[in-house]
This record gives C-alpha cells, structure tokens and sequence, in this order.
C-alpha cells in the first residue's frame, strides 16, 4: 500500500507492506491498514483509492501482488 | 505528446516543440506558478509530493481525451514536484491547433482536470508552519460529505 502528502505524513511512512486474503476489496485492506494506523481513520471521507495506478472504489476486488494506493484529495497545478 | 513528472525546472521551450506541428495554427501555454500568498497567509514556498507513475498516467489519459475533444494536433504536459520557490512554475501545458479558440478551449479544460484527477499535492510552508493542501475540485473533496467540504 503507497501512502502520499497528509497520509504520510499521518502514518510516518510511505509504503506498507499488508498481508493479502483472498477476496480482499479496497475496504477490507483499508481496514487492515486502519488497524495498524487508527491516526488515519479522519482521513478516510475524503480518500480516493487506485489499484495499479487505476481509481477504484471501496467495493472493487484487488488481485494478489496488487498495489494499492491511498490518494488524499489532489492539489496539483 | 510530451507528459512528464519531473522534479527538474519546467522548460517552455522544449513543451512548445514538443507540442507544435505544421497543421497548428495556434500553440497555448499555461504556467501554473507559485503564487506567494494563499487565503491570506502569506506563503513561502511550495512542496509537491506525487505519484508520479500513475500521475503521468491520468496525464497522458486526459491529454488524449483533449486531443480527441478539442481536435489537438499535438500537446505537453508537464508537472513539477519538490521544493518550488515564488514564481517558479509547477504545470506546463502546450497545446497546438488548427485555430486559436479550440487552443485556449483546450489549455482550460486540461488544467480544470488536472486539479480534480492527477494524483499530485503541494503543501503550503508558511513562516509559522505548514499544511497539506486538499484541492477543493479534487475528486477526494467533490465525494465528500457536504459538512466537510
């Protein structure tokens, strides 16, 4: 899982390493990650989310090996 | 097409013949640059973070669905990321057409999407601290909650 900006920063690291259950969803190891980081949890309203470098929602499947990413609300430009 | 996530300074004049093609009548460019105040603090100097993978991805996706809806002849586009000092520029976009109105059409809608889509944050330093700013086009903020908007 890639951690970016606030969420890091919130979490103290950029990448966790999370173990993969069969028939994970985007929430189901969102809240694994919560377990490890319950400073995360304010951030979650406003989180969008990517599997390999795709948006996702909450609901969708992530394959074995995926990599998921934690996306804070942008602010480029 | 040029996209690039880059912690380099931005060069114009390598987006420009990047994005330029003897069909074009009319090539846009948009800087986006540091501004040295936001909401009323005075700001004094920007930090990006991306993901500069997936950020070069919405990119060039975006870049080819502008090429496609404003019937671009070619284009650039261009982010910075690390410490941006005033005035110094952190988005470049080119875009070239056959006329001038679709170019600027074009630049508008590029940037609009940008600020809602590529997966890049810039953090405010102000002399008395800092914070992470959540755009409030971003799709993150759009999902929202109206209360925490």
């Amino acid at each position: 899982m890639l951690l970016f900006a606030s969420v890091a920063d919130r979490a103290g690291t950029r990448r966790v390493e999370l173990p993969y259950v069969a028939g994970d969803t985007v929430a189901s190891i969102r809240a694994r990650l919560l377990e490890r980081f319950p400073q995360l949890a304010a951030a979650v309203p406003t989180l969008m989310y990517a599997i390999n470098e795709e948006y996702a929602r909450e609901s969708d499947p992530v394959p074995a090996g995926a990599t998921l990413a934690m996306i804070p609300p942008v602010s480029g430009g | 097409m040029l996209i690039r996530v880059t912690p380099d300074e931005l060069d114009t004049a390598e987006a420009i013949q990047a994005a330029g093609s003897p069909a074009a009548g009319a090539i846009n460019v948009f800087l986006g640059v540091v501004r040295d105040n936001n909401l009323g603090r005075r700001v004094q100097y920007l930090e990006y973070d991306a993901y500069p993978s997936m950020a070069e991805k919405v990119m060039r996706e975006l870049a080819v669905e502008a090429k496609e809806r404003f019937a671009l002849e070619d284009c650039a586009v261009l982010h910075r990321t690390g410490r941006l000092e005033i005035g110094e520029a952190s988005l470049l976009i080119a875009v070239s057409c056959g006329h001038r109105a679709a170019s600027f059409e074009a630049g508008h809608w590029l940037v609009n999407e940008i600020k809602k889509k590529v997966p890049v944050w810039k953090k405010e330093v102000w002399e008395d601290g800092e914070a992470w700013v959540e755009g409030p086009e971003s799709l993150g903020i759009q999902q929202a909650p109206a209360s925490m908007r």
